[in-house]
């Protein structure tokens, strides 16, 4: 039996799996993933603040999300652009410094419980939790606007994707659709911050399109099959979770690691049994042809 | 109790972590493995729970040996999804740290149902120094935390480790094929470091969180890397920055009453800004002001050579400042050119309010008319351009030729009298 509000939530992450599985697909061949980890840790300081300012309206708590996700993946882009620190180490410091100061107010909030700070709380590790049908709406939306705007630059993702270089020499502006791209992928986790968590969505964003990978070198063809598998991480993490009672973050997550373990074992070409069955096949031909 | 030899017990081991974070951090930036750093102080979980599960204790070595088999275990997966798979290293990295930490927060969860100790999931975030303290040992006459035991030895070993690998180390992080290549393996270092990382977050993250043993592992080091461009040097800084960090969270963390592994992860945050601004030599402000210089004496440069070729073609009433100005260029710290020039007693106003060269300016003018004359010269020689193609590039290039580069430049040419266009190459001599 399917309640109304589990009806609602697992439309919520289904559609949230179909937008990272396309915003990833370009992420990770951008070789953006890990942006995504840095602006999900970012948003806990714009929650917290947002709750004091705001109240715990969830359109309230995603806008603040967005706000300090933006303000670190720009601190990320300035270090990096402007200092001798490598990018690598920049994401790392936008990463646990924005989340530091999120664990600082949070301990705030925790303390002055002028409101409902379990509500907060649910934020870090995701929640199948009561969803309004007005925030779902509100995801919905979102999904739908990520999923136009990927749609609408997917020749310009797809240059930018595979040789950023010749983009640039074309005259694209390769800065703006950088910039789009960065967009997206704080959309996407914003989405996902509330039924995964700030600590693992990133997963969510990087998963599908891994396993995508696998199944085809086309990329037309690897988008949707991402998306797919992102619905199916979404959706039967969901499930799983409310049927077991387990946090819904990690169930997801972990839900999407099997389907990543079987795309690496079955996928037709690339797999890792196809690839032993052609390896086992070339030796055979070439046992079969010596003299 | 002793209220304020327990401030001083919290801020000991909080630098004690910070510390042990801080020193193998060092490396992960340098090496750029900051990020795995940050995925296996995550991926360790599973290990730490299911140490506790075989010693149903919080503080048993299992607890290390669990964790330093999935910290080797990420940096050994990530590597074969990576090669086996195809898939970019950031990517891989992001599958495996998650999944194992999701994997540990169920575990985390489940344990935390089944047994009642203080091993839950945000507790591993945030870490709970607030009770670490409160369980003490005797010592002598001291009464100290028993987190003491385990952090002290850490941080011995992660200087020992340091000092005795030291030059392994130094010549696998800058210079990895050249370390596999004097019989070095690189890869041993890699999962030596790794194993490292491993044991510190242990230790760390029951006191501090792996918030701040992430941020204390690659902060710091950073902002060192900022001050300094000697690996000893960096190895000491981003000790001290940890210290100071520590000290810094702490005291923010009790005058508003926060999180206390929060707010040093906000400190050390504010310090690596500082360095960003102020670091003597790689920070954004001194870097600018280097510009500011280099543009101002480009600008007063080409006033000094336009004054210089003025008097050349017999003019020796000075010019207008306006006409000095134009030469100046359009940086907005081309307005400067002039009066500097004048402080500098290079140029000097005529009775008439117009501006010439002093003795000493025209030395200077001379020199740069010179380096600008011998290479057009030496573009035509060697590059065989057009005349109306040389100006250009000399007039970017006669700011950086010394002496000794002029004399090289006039000896290659044979020493010639005239430029391209006919004009001629000034001596090197004084006035």
């Amino acid at each position: 039996v399917i309640y109304y509000n589990t009806l609602v939530v697992l439309i919520g992450t289904s559609l949230l799996g179909i937008a990272a599985g396309l915003v990833g697909t370009f992420a990770v061949l951008r070789r953006r993933s890990l942006v995504g980890d840095a602006v999900a840790h970012a948003a806990l300081p714009g929650l917290c603040l947002a709750f004091l300012i705001a109240g715990k309206s969830v359109p309230n708590l995603l806008l603040g999300a967005l706000a300090t996700g933006l303000l670190c993946v720009v601190a990320i882009a300035a270090v990096a652009r402007w200092t001798r620190i490598k990018e690598d180490a920049a994401i790392g410091i936008g990463l646990t410094v924005f989340f530091g100061a999120g664990v600082a107010l949070l301990s705030y909030i925790q303390k002055h419980p002028n409101d409902d700070p379990a509500g907060l709380n649910s934020y870090l590790w995701g929640t199948t939790g009561s969803m309004l049908a007005e925030d779902a709406a509100l995801i919905l939306g979102l999904t739908l606007l990520t999923l136009v705007v990927t749609l609408l630059l997917y020749k310009e993702f797809r240059l930018t994707a595979f040789d950023p270089e010749f983009a640039r020499g074309q005259g694209w502006p390769t800065l703006l659709l950088d910039l789009a791209l960065l967009g997206l992928i704080v959309i996407v986790v914003v989405i996902g911050l509330r039924s995964v968590g700030v600590l693992l969505v990133s997963a969510v964003l990087i998963v599908p399109a891994a396993a995508a990978r696998f199944w085809t070198d086309r990329l037309s063809v690897m988008m949707i099959v991402s998306a797919g598998i992102g619905l199916l991480m979404g959706a039967g993490g969901t499930q799983f979770s409310v049927l077991s009672g387990l946090a819904t973050g990690p169930v997801i997550v972990l839900t999407g690691t099997l389907l990543l373990a079987i795309s690496t074992l079955l996928a037709p070409r690339h797999g890792v049994i196809a690839r032993l069955v052609a390896h086992y096949r070339f030796r055979r031909s070439l046992r079969i042809g010596s003299p | 109790m002793n209220v304020s030899m327990m401030h001083v017990w919290m801020i000991l081991i909080g630098v004690l972590c910070n510390v042990a974070c801080a020193l193998p951090g060092c490396f992960l930036v340098l090496r750029r493995m900051s990020l795995l750093g940050d995925a296996i102080s995550h991926a360790v979980l599973p290990g730490i729970v299911i140490g506790f599960l075989l010693s149903q204790t919080l503080d048993s070595w299992m607890l290390f040996a669990g964790a330093m088999v999935f910290g080797v275990l990420t940096a050994f997966l990530t590597e074969t999804l990576r090669r086996y798979g195809g898939i970019a290293e950031d990517a891989s990295l992001g599958i495996v740290f998650t999944a194992l930490f999701a994997l540990g927060v169920l575990l985390i969860n489940a344990v935390g149902k089944y047994y009642r100790v203080d091993l839950d999931a945000d507790c591993v975030l945030h870490g709970n120094l607030e009770w670490v303290v409160l369980d003490r040992v005797e010592l002598g006459s001291l009464r100290v935390p028993r987190a003491l035991f385990s952090l002290v030895p850490i941080v011995l070993i992660v200087i020992g480790f340091v000092v005795l690998l030291w030059k392994e180390l130094k010549i696998s992080a800058f210079d990895p094929a050249l370390s596999t290549a004097v019989g070095l393996n690189s890869s041993v270092m890699h999962y030596l470091l790794m194993g490292l990382v491993a044991v510190v977050t242990v230790a760390a993250f029951q006191v501090v969180g792996s918030v701040l043993v992430v941020a204390m592992l690659i902060v710091p080091a950073a902002t060192a890397h900022l001050l300094t461009d000697r690996l000893s040097w960096m190895l000491l800084l981003s000790a001290a920055v940890a210290t100071v960090a520590a000290v810094l969270g702490y005291g923010g963390a009790r005058l508003w009453d926060l999180n206390t592994a929060g707010m040093m992860a906000v400190a050390v945050g504010v310090l690596f800004t500082g360095a960003v601004m102020l670091a003597p030599r790689h920070g954004l402000l001194a870097k600018g002001l280097q510009q500011c210089q280099l543009s101002l004496r480009i600008s007063s440069e080409d006033v000094l050579a336009l004054l210089y070729r003025t008097e050349e073609r017999g003019g020796s009433d000075g010019l207008s400042v306006t006409e000095c100005g134009r030469a100046a260029g359009t940086t907005w710290t081309a307005r400067w050119a002039v009066p500097s020039l004048l402080r500098q007693q290079l140029v000097e106003r005529t009775p008439s309010a117009a501006i010439r060269l002093t003795s000493k300016g025209r030395d200077v003018a001379r020199s740069l008319v010179r380096s600008h004359r011998l290479w057009e010269a030496y573009l035509v020689q060697h590059f065989d351009l057009p005349l109306d193609h040389l100006h250009e590039p000399a007039e970017r290039v006669e700011h950086f030729i010394g002496p000794a580069l002029q004399e090289k430049l006039s000896a290659e040419l044979s020493h010639p009298a005239s430029d391209p266009h006919g004009r001629p190459i000034p001596g090197d001599e004084k006035s």
